[in-house]
């Protein structure tokens, strides 16, 4: 983010993700190491060997304790939503305390023994459903964003390899869909569905996505075209298509993946968004944080416990994900690489 | 001045583009106007009859085209779920002064803490100060919005009623309205209490709305001015003497601001979407809680109006922070 270059009137939100596509343009794994050993083979730095980007980044993300804490969060929840089930005291879905609800007096059964969280509304053991609903947060998030990761890696592939008019015209649709701000954008999607459910979630939140990741691809990949390593393999014959998945899309991978991480995050938070709006899963017999979050909106007076337990695990797992990008951010920026 | 034109151009062409797919989206909604007014057991007989009414009979190229025309007169046609019977673009334009009093409040809180924070972790990078700064407004991006509204409604209005729990204003003080801004209006109107109410009443969602994009610009503020500091001339100004004063103001941040600048605009422009969820918790009466009623009842012309404006909102706060590029760096004015 240089601060000397603001000429090009486009839109600013378009120049933040070039920046970050430039960050790690044509300096990804296989650009950097094949000219180190180059360097090793003339024999002449001998000393200090080339070290290439990713195992410098690795290095250095090794020790760094952002990264360490983040991708420990991450670890446990992955953990956590494999093993769930098995470790949940309660079916997350049957409404075992049931005739201990009463809709005047007692809404929401108190904990007991066996019940450390106490019930829902439903009469269903909150720490069973919290357990359990690590595994549809975890799909929720990781469907929307691969989805939008591939639409976006499409769109951005189709206009950064060819360029010219499948560039301009991709590129029209991009600024368009980022004119709008992403929770509007996301709202109208799944209004559009006639019955809302996790799959309109999904791609309501994913679609939004696409823009992003695809001007990020574009980026580098622009970037990448006119490169020394594009120029040797197309004088070398390589074919275009070859060119463009083994030598152009592998190197701007780097920005893709940092985008990744953040929007693991942030798709688990907009999830729950579309909850409290109305708009989320109506079925919650399998349980999602987003959605219990949003459904226990309407007890936060007398109830509070019911939408911290979920926002504190959407914020803790959020965290740690945005801890990992943003420590896997800073270490292949090659700026700071020291 | 050339610039500006072109940039003009462009914004008209996405607006444009914008009001096509927004039309199109409109009319494959599920459910439609005429089962949203009617519901679900109206007679085949007044459906065709409000069909007609609505000009849903014909193709949609002329729908579109009339759709144009009345757009640019500001008339998108009546309510039918927010105020029924109502004209659209008229409760856009009363809602509006709400939500851009709760901007200007939420920005300013926002830039008011973010730039000298970020400016001051930037100095101290790697200190303890700098860590939790930044380890806070990472937080401040990890929590949901609504969830933070409802907290701080909860702590602050219900636990310990400080502030107002809803509204803009106690409706018991019985202020004149003039410009619909309220706080404007109590100034204007000499009626102190009126502003000193509505401004306790933008105190919490304002808040809310603020923490992303104190987050953000926090985070880029703090970035901009490291790059900055590793400048030689800022070390050729500290070197030849100048005052840590002068140096701070005129070389880091000067220079620092631009991509700073940047942000802010983004955020203002994006700032609608969280006002969606702020306004409806605190219940403001804005813009946001207008286009979470407008959707609930597929409000087709609110909606319209809503989101051509939000796209409209953004374009034209991207252009001002073009512009306010060529105040604050020469070197744009030369182009």
């Amino acid at each position: 983010m240089t601060p000397s270059k603001p000429l090009n009137p486009m839109d600013r939100r378009k120049q933040r993700i070039d920046d970050l596509a430039a960050t790690s343009a044509g300096t990804g794994g296989r650009g950097t190491a094949s000219v180190s050993v180059l360097v090793d083979d003339a024999g002449t730095i001998d000393e200090a060997p080339g070290v290439s980007l990713i195992a410098s980044a690795w290095r250095r993300l090794r020790r760094d304790p952002v990264f360490l804490i983040g991708a420990a969060i991450t670890i446990a929840f992955i953990l956590l939503a494999i093993i769930s089930p098995w470790i949940a005291p309660h079916d997350p879905a049957a409404g075992l305390l049931l005739d201990k609800v009463r809709p005047q007096s007692n809404p929401i059964p108190g904990p007991e023994p066996g019940f450390p969280l106490g019930g829902d509304d439903k009469g269903r053991d909150v720490l069973s459903r919290l357990l359990v609903g690590s595994r549809q947060t975890l799909i929720v998030g990781v469907l929307a964003t691969l989805i939008g990761l591939f639409g976006g890696l499409v769109l951005g592939i189709l206009a950064g390899a060819f360029g010219g008019g499948i560039d301009a015209f991709v590129m029209r649709v991009v600024d368009v869909l980022l004119s709008i701000p992403s929770l509007l954008l996301a709202l109208s999607i799944a209004a559009l569905a006639r019955q809302p459910s996790q799959w309109t979630v999904i791609i309501a939140i994913a679609v939004v996505q696409i823009p992003v990741f695809a001007r990020l691809l574009r980026g580098s990949m622009l970037a990448q075209r006119s490169s020394d390593h594009v120029l040797a393999a197309r004088a070398l014959g390589v074919k275009r298509s070859a060119i463009i998945f083994r030598h152009m899309v592998p190197n701007s991978l780097g920005p893709v993946v940092v985008q990744t991480t953040l929007v693991l995050a942030t798709s688990i938070i907009d999830a729950a968004a579309l909850s409290f709006l109305g708009l989320g899963n109506p079925d919650d017999d399998a349980p999602e944080w987003g959605q219990m979050l949003g459904r226990a909106q309407q007890y936060i007076q007398d109830n509070a416990h019911l939408a911290v337990y979920p926002a504190l695990c959407i914020i803790l797992v959020a965290l740690g994900f945005t801890l990992m990008g943003e420590s896997l951010r800073e270490s292949l920026d090659p700026k700071s690489r020291r | 001045m050339r610039f500006i034109i072109r940039r003009l151009i462009q914004m008209v062409g996405v607006v444009f583009v914008l009001s096509l797919l927004l039309f199109f989206w409109l009319r494959s909604l599920p459910g439609g106007v005429v089962s949203a007014i009617l519901g679900e057991r109206a007679t085949p007989a007044t459906r065709a009859a409000l069909t007609e009414a609505f000009g849903l009979d014909q193709p949609v190229y002329v729908q579109y085209l009339k759709f144009l025309q009345r757009a640019a007169r500001g008339e998108f046609g009546a309510s039918t779920a927010v105020l029924p019977g109502r004209d659209a673009f008229e409760i856009f334009l009363t809602r509006l002064p709400a939500t851009i009093e709760l901007s200007i409040v939420a920005m300013t809180i926002a830039i008011v803490f973010a730039i000298p924070l970020g400016y001051l972790a930037a100095r101290r990078k790697g200190s303890a100060f700098d860590n939790g700064t930044i380890v806070l407004s990472l937080i401040g991006v990890a929590v949901p919005v609504f969830f933070l509204a409802f907290l701080l409604k909860y702590w602050f209005a219900i636990d310990t009623p400080l502030f107002p729990v809803s509204g803009r204003q106690d409706s018991a003080l019985g202020c004149t309205r003039v410009t619909n801004f309220f706080v404007l209006d109590g100034l204007l109107t000499r009626e102190l209490d009126c502003s000193t109410d509505a401004l306790r009443h933008l105190v919490l969602p304002s808040v809310a709305l603020a923490t992303i994009p104190f987050a953000v610009i926090f985070r880029i503020t703090r970035a901009s001015v490291l790059d900055v500091l590793d400048e030689d001339y800022v070390r050729t100004a500290e070197s030849k003497g100048l005052t840590l004063n002068v140096v701070r103001g005129r070389h880091v941040m000067r220079n620092a601001l631009l991509p700073v600048i940047t942000t802010i605009g983004l955020q203002t422009g994006g700032l609608l979407a969280g006002a969606v969820l702020t306004e409806t918790v605190f219940n403001f009466g804005g813009l946001g809680s207008t286009l979470y009623q407008a959707f609930s009842g597929r409000d087709y012309a609110v909606l319209q109006v809503l989101i051509l404006a939000a796209a409209a909102i953004y374009v034209v706060v991207n252009l001002l922070v073009d512009i306010s590029y060529a105040v604050i760096d020469p070197r744009v004015r030369t182009r």
